[in-house]
């Protein structure tokens, strides 16, 4: 696999050096697609499944305060059920009085049920750069994976689901900051590019079916897997806002404004992206 | 002639349903979780969650303000815009083309500064014919000083634009660098350069 990556990463370069400017993006994006392909091809060469992996265990093992597993966390289809869960996320929890995405509800199933404190879960919820996913991450990678091959379903039609999806799509157009920006700027459009970077229309629910179900995905350029709520906090980063908080209502709106928009859309997780 | 009169209506229809897309939220309710979305941010960073009325008009529009909010804007960011005291536009090219690869600046990884603040340009434009890697969320700007003949009028144009392009564009998606003291005005003039100056490789 390593030297499939490379041959497609040479290829990528080569096609930008010989070719004449006018041609070179387009050829660009097809070399950039055929190593996305090469890698999809076989499937089982996605670096996330180690982590996917990594999450089930951590899942089955007790730990905490407590010395308890997470097998008793009920991510919205009874204690414990795993399969199909993340494809009904995000939905409202009558137990935390609020609603939640995957990761929200996992960081309160281990404070509820293990026995951790939220300010040390919240505190460096996400790898650095290079290292792999973070346990609750790599949890959530698991749980994700679970739902692989399924279609986003979550109802989100309850009186708090739709006041957050709302309010999701507010903060979603809401500008702030030096630059002025908000995540509209660069995901309220078709076919634009931040560099050589295609940028998905996130408010389109064609485009947002396409890519919001490969989160959690494997980063080819940070060699680690991103969840969605880390996304969120490195697209505040881009947009010069301070660090997100995980699980907090901003984030949780987002993501449920995003999943609506993706609605019926395939879930492919973990994803693989550059 | 009908089938004119078919397509509008089916358009009305469109832009009616796009309207009621945006739903009514309570915008107090909004900023207070921004404000307790980022409880580790430091004091100095806590004005990045307000907005201004600019902000604040074209979030809640979707950035397609109405005409009567969009000459609003305009009236008013033209009024935020600061010129050089000797009146000379022009910096030097080789600077703002620096200016227009640099990402850097502002974001929480980027204290204490290393660099100054870049303007990112090629992030969302075409500018010269060399650098391939640029985005399409801005129009290309190649050869823009030559398609204007180098004009002082232009030149000033384009000065506005940077220092703060919600004076001509009311909800552009571009920073106002300017306004928001994101570059500084011998920054500005140095970006002026790259676009309207004859030997600037954007026009050669």
């Amino acid at each position: 696999m390593v030297k499939k990556l490379l041959v497609a990463l040479v290829a990528c370069c080569a096609v930008v050096a010989v070719s004449s400017i006018a041609r070179a993006q387009d050829e660009t994006e097809k070399a950039i697609e055929k190593y996305r392909q090469m890698l999809k091809e076989d499937p089982w060469s996605n670096p996330g499944l180690l982590d996917a992996d990594r999450g089930e265990g951590l899942w089955t093992t007790a730990a905490g305060p407590n010395k308890a597993s997470l097998e008793k966390c009920d991510l919205g289809k009874g204690p414990g059920v795993v399969d199909g869960a993340f494809a009904e996320l995000p939905r409202y929890f009558a137990d935390a009085n609020k609603v939640m995405d995957l990761e929200t509800r996992l960081l309160w199933c281990i404070e509820k049920l293990q026995g951790a404190k939220r300010e040390d879960l919240v505190k460096r919820p996400y790898p650095a750069g290079g290292q792999p996913v973070k346990d609750l991450g790599a949890i959530a990678t698991y749980v994700a994976s679970k739902s692989n091959g399924m279609k986003f379903a979550a109802k989100l039609d309850k009186a708090q689901e739709k006041v957050v999806v709302d309010e999701g799509q507010a903060i979603f157009f809401r500008r702030q900051g030096p630059h002025d920006f908000a995540c509209a700027t660069c995901h309220a459009d078709s076919g634009k590019r931040i560099r050589l970077q295609g940028l998905p229309f996130l408010s389109e629910p064609k485009e947002a079916q396409q890519v919001v179900g490969q989160w959690p995905a494997y980063r080819v350029s940070t060699t680690q897997v991103m969840t969605m709520q880390h996304r969120m906090y490195d697209c505040y980063w881009q947009m010069r806002m301070p660090e997100l908080e995980i699980g907090s209502d901003v984030s949780v709106a987002l993501i449920s404004y995003l999943i609506k928009s993706a609605e019926g859309g395939d879930i492919a997780a973990p994803g693989l992206k550059r | 002639m009908r089938s004119i009169v078919i397509a509008a209506i089916l358009l009305a229809g469109t832009v009616s349903a796009q309207a009621q897309q945006k739903p009514a939220v309570d915008s107090a309710k909004i900023d207070a979780a921004i404000a307790a979305a980022f409880p580790t941010a430091p004091p100095e960073w806590r004005p990045r969650f307000d907005q201004d009325e600019t902000m604040k008009v074209c979030s809640i529009h979707h950035n397609v303000p109405p005409k009567a909010d969009a000459d609003a804007i305009q009236a008013r960011e033209k009024a935020k815009i600061e010129y050089p005291a000797d009146g000379n536009l022009l910096g030097d090219w080789k600077s703002g083309e620096r200016l227009a690869q640099s990402g850097y600046g502002l974001r929480f990884t980027d204290y204490p500064a290393r660099n100054p603040n870049g303007g990112n340009c090629y992030a969302c434009h075409q500018l010269t014919k060399a650098e391939v890697s640029y985005g399409t969320i801005g129009p290309s700007l190649l050869n823009y000083g030559k398609v204007r003949n180098f004009g002082a009028a232009e030149t000033k144009a384009a000065y506005e634009k940077v220092y703060n392009a919600q004076a001509a564009y009311p909800c552009s998606n571009m920073p106002r660098f300017g306004t928001n003291k994101v570059l500084t005005i011998e920054q500005i003039k140095d970006l002026v350069a790259l676009v309207m100056s004859p030997d600037s490789p954007v026009n050669k």
